[in-house]
């Protein structure tokens, strides 16, 4: 039997847990218990990352299947098995998790105060269940990561969050709970069709028409809601807003890949004939939601609010690329996401690097910090020009290629989408020009120091992660871009067979 | 032989009955601390009754290799059906007597009925689960009611409590009237009382009379109270409120179940052959509990009304498992309601240990602030919320996986729609209380000193939860095991 790298990856954080819950005793306020979290945290989440990178290692690219699968039969009554694998697409995802983690907690050592210990654990099970959602391949763990996830996060947004963290928290967690229960009917109905809950088996298996037509709707409710696409994204602001700088991040930079990583495995992959009667319908939405928020940001007056606003367009350019149903829109729809993790990821947490010193998001209260805060400034510039797109970053290449593909299947929708792309520049760079130029008068703001070596260590992966997708994106693409390639190969039969034979 | 055949199957129920005799003695010989030692010697009593059933010994002269057996002429059966839901009901009188002995001391109402009487309580639940006539049916249902309704009114000094059984005694016994006229109906129209007769001469009935159908639909009314389905519900959240704690912890796990075994036992069994119209009453009451147990709890202000309609909304999600006629249904009901008195009975030993100033605290906002004074009981309290609300990864979340996978396999879609959706209705009342427990500072949060009773059972249910979590695959096979042998 080898080694269960999948499940180590999974389930390594957990240990994490039971060290913090075993050996760090103290009560609130306890500084070298929040320590010893802090650091037990931060080791255990490189730790997983470190193992993590295994995985790519063994990760044959070549290889269009799932791989390092791993199989133990779970619920025999009702044929549930644990199933575990990878493929070039959910590779990258998980990838993002185990990166990502360790990132937010070295952002919340500074930024969290208040029971720390808790918020270690809460961040440890939140990466079990992120990797475990990428890494299933039974329907129902795939569900039941899915839905997990809602508990450490409404913890999140609802213990550390800000002054209406209450009702961004039930927001949170009732509307995406709502959104899940349809899927939950919908996997209903495919496990008993198919008789299994295997979702490899389920890819291969064709359901009729009208029951497909019914499924597709109900996982779309619920990817919609996730990833989150207009008018499905309302939760989204207040979670970001109200939501400790690491949730924010996490929010933005895996939680709602989880939507898009749903459309590709579920509605695409499972659901071949439904997605392309429904195609035109996502289209439409991602555009009106690419432009739609994208005005919306430019009238923001909180920063984290713009860059939440900001999240639901580029996930706009996501959902445009996967539904364009081509390779060009599904190759710019997985960058679009990885770019999007990091890019959106840092700027969370450029906003919280002055938020943990002002107390503040009210953009007006800014301004002027070019000249005190250089360093900041300037990582904060290359964050601000990749979420832009611009060429050299990693915000280009997804949206130039998502945007290709969009053109492929209708030129007007590359049209309205490269508004949308000027439209981001707008309320980019305005957002920079407010909060950088202008005179420093406020002394509050005089009297900030600039980044220190925690923060440096947080950016310094993102920064090299941006700038290498945007110089060289064929280091990633070339992991999932044969995977891609068959899927829509295999899609391209199956819808093909549904509507001619 | 006969008769000692028939009281090898029976010896469970009789080793309590003895021993509940016995126990009735203690408080007499010990009088200073009369009440815990009778209720230490109940828990034990429960544990060798469990013993007695579970002994291949017994196990083996009883059935002598079948699956079900019967005890004096038919009108007692012992079976898998019946063996699962007696082991899910001691465990939950055990368990709901071990987390009250403190509760009791401090409202000074800690005698020694108080144990014999959720002993002899319990002799009467298996008896129900066991019936297999109406008439042992009726007699069983009644020790259990007669000691229910001294066990509300315990707090005899209090008004709350006196009302609380006043209340379930005059609507209990009303409802004892609908089953037994519903029973006369039936004796009268079918000409038996016996199970098995009753399912051979309803089912080569040509045609079923009116008589048959109103014997039914009183039977259901009657069973429907015991269980607190939606119409007849009203009387729950005053006598959950009223009663002291402790005994609420033991109405919302005990008796719920061995009245649903009782509901599926009786409707299964000798009423089959008409349930193309029983059929209809369950899927409205389950429908009707779902609905209003989840709507309704959102308006509450007190914990226990709380989970009073907790409560009902589950009874709903319950009987749906009964409505989607299947074997798969039975199961995944089974599987719900292992499941559920766990959750139950963690929750109220985290509410029995609730107090300010010394005083029980049952209001929701008492609830404010719990997370920063007691930690791990915070925790338990929000692993129990979230799986009665069935949110995965609980174990909550597995018995509404199976009921709605088993509505959908029968075709009936609205009905896991409807039961998903209010399940997300009821998800706001849950969060509630973790809202209350996590997010609120509070000046002066709540003192909860949870005693060595409420520690040992919070701890068992919490961590037999998560063992399902993990490893659902026992209780599943159990239920299935359970159903195997009273479905053939």
């Amino acid at each position: 039997m080898t080694f269960p790298l999948l499940s180590a990856v999974t389930f390594l954080p957990l240990l994490g847990v039971a060290l913090i819950l075993l050996f760090v005793r103290g009560s609130e306020g306890d500084k070298r218990a929040a320590t010893m979290a802090q650091q037990i945290a931060l080791w255990t989440s490189m730790a997983t990352f470190v193992l993590s990178l295994g995985i790519l290692q063994h990760f044959d690219s070549s290889n269009t299947g799932f791989q390092l699968m791993e199989r133990q039969l779970w619920i025999p009554a009702f044929n549930m098995a644990y199933i575990k694998g990878v493929d070039g697409i959910s590779v990258w995802f998980v990838l993002i998790s185990t990166f990502l983690t360790p990132i937010c907690i070295l952002s919340a050592i500074g930024g969290v105060k208040k029971r720390v210990k808790e918020f270690m654990i809460a961040l440890l099970v939140l990466e079990t269940m992120m990797v475990g959602v990428f890494t299933t391949l039974d329907l129902v763990l795939f569900y039941l990561f899915f839905e997990g996830i809602l508990i450490p996060m409404f913890l999140i947004i609802g213990v550390w969050g800000g002054e209406k963290r209450t009702y961004a928290a039930y927001k949170f967690f009732l509307y995406t709970f709502l959104g899940s229960v349809l899927m939950l009917v919908a996997i209903f109905a495919m496990a008993i069709h198919t008789g299994t809950t295997d979702m490899t088996a389920m890819m291969g298996d064709k359901f009729p028409k009208e029951m497909a037509m019914w499924l597709w709707l109900a996982f779309f409710v619920s990817f919609a809601v996730k990833c989150p696409m207009w008018p499905f994204h309302t939760w989204l602001p207040y979670a970001h807003v109200e939501a400790p700088t690491a949730g924010s991040v996490i929010l933005a930079g895996v939680l709602l890949k989880m939507g898009g990583y749903g459309f590709i495995r579920i509605s695409l992959q499972m659901l071949p004939e439904a997605s392309v009667h429904f195609a035109p319908l996502v289209n439409i939405l991602s555009l009106v939601g690419v432009v739609y928020t994208s005005l919306v940001a430019l009238a923001q007056t909180d920063m984290k609010k713009l860059i939440a606003y900001s999240s639901v367009a580029h996930m706009g350019f996501v959902t445009l690329g996967i539904f364009s149903l081509n390779q060009q829109g599904l190759d710019g729809a997985m960058l679009v996401m990885l770019s999007h993790t990091f890019v959106a990821g840092a700027l969370f947490l450029c906003v919280g690097v002055v938020y943990d010193r002002l107390h503040t998001r009210e953009i007006a209260r800014y301004g002027g910090m070019a000249t005190n805060m250089r360093k900041y400034a300037l990582v904060f510039m290359v964050f601000m020009l990749a979420s832009i797109g611009l060429p050299g970053t990693s915000g280009f290449v997804g949206e130039f290629l998502s945007m290709q593909g969009a053109y492929l299947a209708n030129s007007w929708y590359a049209f309205i989408a490269a508004t949308g792309v000027i439209l981001g520049a707008a309320y980019m760079l305005w957002l920079y020009r407010r909060l950088f130029y202008g005179v420093l008068d406020k002394p509050d703001v005089q009297a900030m120091p600039d980044l220190n070596a925690r923060e440096y260590a947080m950016f310094l992966p993102l920064l090299v992660l941006v700038l290498w997708i945007g110089i060289y994106p064929t280091t990633f693409r070339a992991v999932f871009a044969p995977t891609a390639q068959k899927i829509l190969t295999d899609f391209n039969a199956e819808a093909h067979e549904a509507t001619h034979g | 032989m006969d008769n000692i055949h028939s009281l090898m199957i029976v010896l469970p129920e009789v080793t309590l009955a003895v021993c509940g005799l016995l126990l009735l003695m203690v408080g007499l010989i010990n009088r200073t601390n009369a009440a815990l030692v009778t209720g230490v010697l109940t828990i034990l009593a429960f544990a060798v009754t469990g013993f007695v059933m579970l002994s291949p010994e017994r196990l083996q002269y009883a059935y002598g290799g079948g699956l079900t057996t019967f005890a004096f002429g038919s009108m007692f059966v012992d079976d898998g059906f019946a063996r699962f839901i007696k082991i899910l009901l001691l465990a939950s009188s055990a368990l709901s007597l071990l987390m009250s002995f403190s509760y009791l001391d401090k409202a000074k109402i800690a005698k020694p009925e108080y144990p014999v009487l959720v002993l002899f309580a319990t002799v009467g639940m298996m008896l129900m689960v066991s019936a297999s006539d109406m008439l042992s049916l009726y007699v069983g249902l009644e020790l259990q009611s007669l000691a229910l309704y001294v066990l509300a009114a315990f707090n005899r000094d209090s008004a709350k409590s006196s009302e609380a059984g006043l209340k379930y005694f005059v609507l209990g016994a009303l409802s004892s009237g609908l089953l037994l006229y519903g029973i006369s109906l039936i004796y009268g129209y079918a000409g038996s009382t016996d199970f098995m007769q009753l399912a051979f001469v309803l089912r080569d009935a040509p045609h079923h009379t009116l008589g048959i159908i109103f014997g039914m639909v009183f039977i259901c009314a009657a069973l429907a109270f015991k269980v607190s389905a939606v119409p007849f519900h009203m009387w729950t959240p005053d006598v959950y409120e009223g009663a002291p704690t402790p005994v609420t912890a033991f109405f919302a796990a005990g008796p719920k179940i061995a009245a649903l075994a009782l509901f599926v036992r009786v409707l299964r069994e000798p009423l089959l052959a008409i349930a193309p119209e029983w059929y209809q009453v369950i899927v409205f009451a389950a429908i009707a509990s779902m609905v209003l147990g989840s709507f309704a709890g959102l308006a509450q202000k007190n914990l226990k009304r709380l989970m009073a309609y907790s409560s009902i909304a589950n009874v709903g999600y319950a009987l749906s498992g009964l409505a989607v006629l299947s074997k798969a249904g039975l199961q995944a009901m089974f599987i719900y309601l292992a499941v559920y008195f766990l959750s139950t009975l963690g929750t109220f030993g985290v509410i029995l240990c609730l107090r300010r100033q010394g005083k029980p605290a049952e209001s929701l906002a008492d609830l404010a602030g719990l997370s920063k004074t007691n930690p791990l009981l915070a925790l338990a309290m929000t692993m129990f919320m979230f799986s009665l609300a069935g949110v995965p990864p609980l174990a909550g979340f597995f018995g509404k996986y199976f009921i709605f996978l088993a509505a959908v396999k029968a075709h009936m879609v609205p009905l896991a729609l409807i039961g998903v959706l209010t399940s997300v209705v009821a998800a706001f009342y849950y969060l509630r209380v973790i809202k209350l427990m996590y997010f609120d500072e509070t000046p002066a949060p709540i003192d909860a000193l949870p005693d060595f009773g409420v520690r040992v059972t919070v701890t068992l249910a919490a961590v037999a939860m998560l063992a399902i979590t993990i490893w659902p695959s026992p209780v599943v096979d159990g239920a299935r095991a359970a159903i195997d042998s009273f479905i053939r």
